[in-house]
């Protein structure tokens, strides 16, 4: 289906990846947000309340992101397009309920601009370190769509294609953005409604008495709204193919098993149409950089420093983060010596690629504590590390990067 | 391209790196978004801005940055200044040494000091808060100083600044803004033709 062409503010702008992202959800079909604001995602939730009346949406500021994230649910089941806008603290405050949203199958959308952390930490600068939160935030069992877009530009295509996954696999999709990207002021493009391609809600129509809301045997069902005369009923509990709980232990094993099954299996059975990767130089590649959201931009100048030198280096850069490319990176751990993993955090995403290299490639962390992005010289000499002959592969080996050597010249002491 | 060809030629990939420094409230980041808008809007070429963000933009030292190229944009910040504008002594203090030895320095310069400079930097003076306020309202100075930069760097073409600058001011400032940046387009004119070097 073409997007309505009253939800798209078709033109160039010279705009930040925040606002390009609340534009990108209106041209979506987002008729609804429930947020609280905080820095450094604001600026999203502000554009999109100044635009809301022309696209007919409304824009809520809650108490508080737990009470934002349940409106969001709510806003879905009531049959609208819905999405929330925060920030690390905010993201850890609505990691129960998107446990919820993925219990009960609701598509909905959640924009985090990531700033450094853990807790307040560091409210105008960037962070990557909420990539594992996202996957693995809510208790339990679930599969998750995680989106790393790196341009204003993107942030607008990639709200759109958040919304369309979503809708598609009834599930909460995660756009994890950073404040690096949010703030950053580039020219956006936005196309007319009939270029922009937009998965419609599907709803049920048939018999009011026949309506199963979670058949064991449909991994996305259609859905139905508030208001339209269904029997529903909608809990947190493990609920049966009527969305009932169930008394007996025995019953409820068995229901447990056949419905977190669905959560998980609509994602993983899928993982082919849902991955997107970028590729660049890796067909004959030795080292490969594996890099998602802004550090991928960071990269590209270290990698062409390296190419200066001779070393022959492809880039692999996750669009979506979750579901992981397993099968691409084994594939590639069977050709290159190494991969160099950039990212602004210790160490997340860099665990996925050794699991997935299954000890056939070295592999190089390039940690950055966050506030900046990445010396482009690090991820350099991480390079030119990862290029030099090694036998062993030792797991993963965490380079040194300039800051580090600024800051942490002497040893650290374990205690007094 | 006329009038300041060093620029050009040591520029073998076309791509600037810019400054816009001062005060938070003079405007800098408003000017960053203008060039930046003339740039990849109107003269369809590629530009990226970030800016100085929390508690420096609403006063002390404020910045944006800002990169523009004839290619795309790939590595998004700024390294060394091709161009600094410097609008307040303490902007200038704190991002000259970012210039290259070969940079331009655009200035205020009723509000900023020179010290000893590198030889090569080239110097190009405006008073352009003066100028301002003889406009009538000292708020524009940071367009007068967008008409000079316009002027002296050809980084953006007038005509594509004739149209950003509506764009991106209040309705009813709309001709004060164009006064102001003509203004500063005009006193290029004033301004010796070879460029003023500190020692020379």
């Amino acid at each position: 289906m073409r997007a309505n062409p009253k939800d798209v503010f078709t033109g160039a702008y010279y705009i930040d990846g925040d606002v390009s992202s609340a534009y990108g959800a209106a041209a979506a079909g987002c008729k609804f947000i429930g947020g609280y604001p905080i820095t450094p995602s604001t600026e999203a939730f502000e554009a999109f309340v100044r635009r809301a009346h022309q696209v007919g949406a409304i824009s809520i500021q809650m108490e508080d992101e737990l009470g934002s994230i349940a409106s969001v649910i709510g806003a879905s089941w009531a049959g609208k397009k819905a999405m929330t806008i925060t920030s690390g603290p905010g993201f850890s405050l609505m990691m129960e309920n998107i446990g919820l949203g993925a219990m009960l199958e609701t598509p909905f959308v959640v924009l985090n601009i990531q700033r450094g952390g853990p807790s307040t930490g560091l409210p105008t600068l960037t962070g990557q370190a909420d990539m594992m939160q996202s996957r693995w935030g809510s208790h339990g069992d679930y599969e998750i769509i995680t989106i790393a877009p790196d341009s204003p530009q993107e942030m607008f295509d990639y709200t759109v294609k958040a919304f369309n996954l979503s809708e598609k696999y009834r599930c909460p999709v995660m756009i994890m953005s950073d404040e690096c990207v949010g703030h950053m002021t580039e020219k956006v493009v936005i196309p007319s409604a009939d270029k922009i391609e937009v998965e419609p809600r599907r709803f049920y129509k048939g018999d009011k008495d026949k309506y199963i809301p979670f058949p064991v045997d449909n991994l996305v069902p259609p859905m139905v709204k508030a208001g339209d005369g269904y029997k529903l009923h909608l809990t947190g509990l493990a609920h049966d193919e009527k969305g009932y709980p169930l008394l007996t232990q025995n019953s409820k094993v068995k229901t447990q098993n056949a419905n977190t099954r669905r959560l998980v299996d609509k994602i993983r059975l899928n993982v082919d149409k849902i991955i997107e990767l970028k590729e660049d130089g890796i067909d004959d590649a030795e080292i490969i950089v594996v890099s998602y959201g802004i550090t991928s931009r960071v990269a590209i100048r270290g990698i062409e420093m390296a190419r200066a030198k001779g070393i022959k280096v492809g880039s692999l850069r996750l669009v979506t983060v979750w579901p992981f490319p397993e099968k691409k990176i084994t594939e590639l751990a069977n050709k290159v010596k190494a991969f160099v993993v950039p990212e602004i955090n210790y160490g997340q995403i860099v665990f996925e690629v050794e699991r997935c290299a299954y000890g056939k490639a070295n592999i190089v962390l390039v940690p950055h504590g966050g506030g900046s992005v990445h010396n482009p010289d690090d991820i350099f000499h991480a390079i030119e590390y990862a290029a030099k002959e090694r036998k062993n592969v030792d797991g993963i080996i965490e380079q040194k990067t300039n800051l580090y050597s600024l800051i942490f010249e002497k040893e650290y002491k374990l205690h007094g | 391209m006329p009038n300041s060809p060093e620029l050009w030629v040591i520029n073998l990939n076309r791509m600037f790196e810019i400054k816009f420094a001062g005060y938070g409230g003079q405007g800098l980041i408003r000017s960053g978004v203008i060039v930046g808008k003339a740039a990849s809007i109107y003269d369809n070429k590629f530009s990226t801005m970030n800016q100085s963000f929390g508690p420096e933009a609403r006063g002390g030292a404020c910045s944006s940055q800002l990169l523009v190229s004839e290619t795309k944009v790939l590595y998004p910040y700024v390294t060394k200044l091709d161009i600094l504008v410097a609008m307040s002594r303490e902007a200038y203090e704190k991002f000259e040494p970012e210039l290259k030895d070969t940079g331009m320095l655009i200035y205020d310069s009723d509000l900023v000091k020179l010290k000893k400079m590198r030889p090569k930097i080239k110097l190009y003076p405006i008073p352009a808060t003066r100028f301002a306020e003889e406009l009538g309202n000292r708020i524009i100075a940071n367009v007068v100083m967008l008409g000079f930069f316009t002027a002296i760097t050809k980084v953006v073409s007038k005509q594509a600044m004739e149209k950003a600058i509506p764009d991106s001011v209040p309705e009813r400032f709309k001709d004060l803004n164009l006064k102001a940046f003509n203004k500063g387009f005009q006193h290029e004119k004033q301004i010796p033709k070879i460029p003023k070097f500190q020692n020379s």
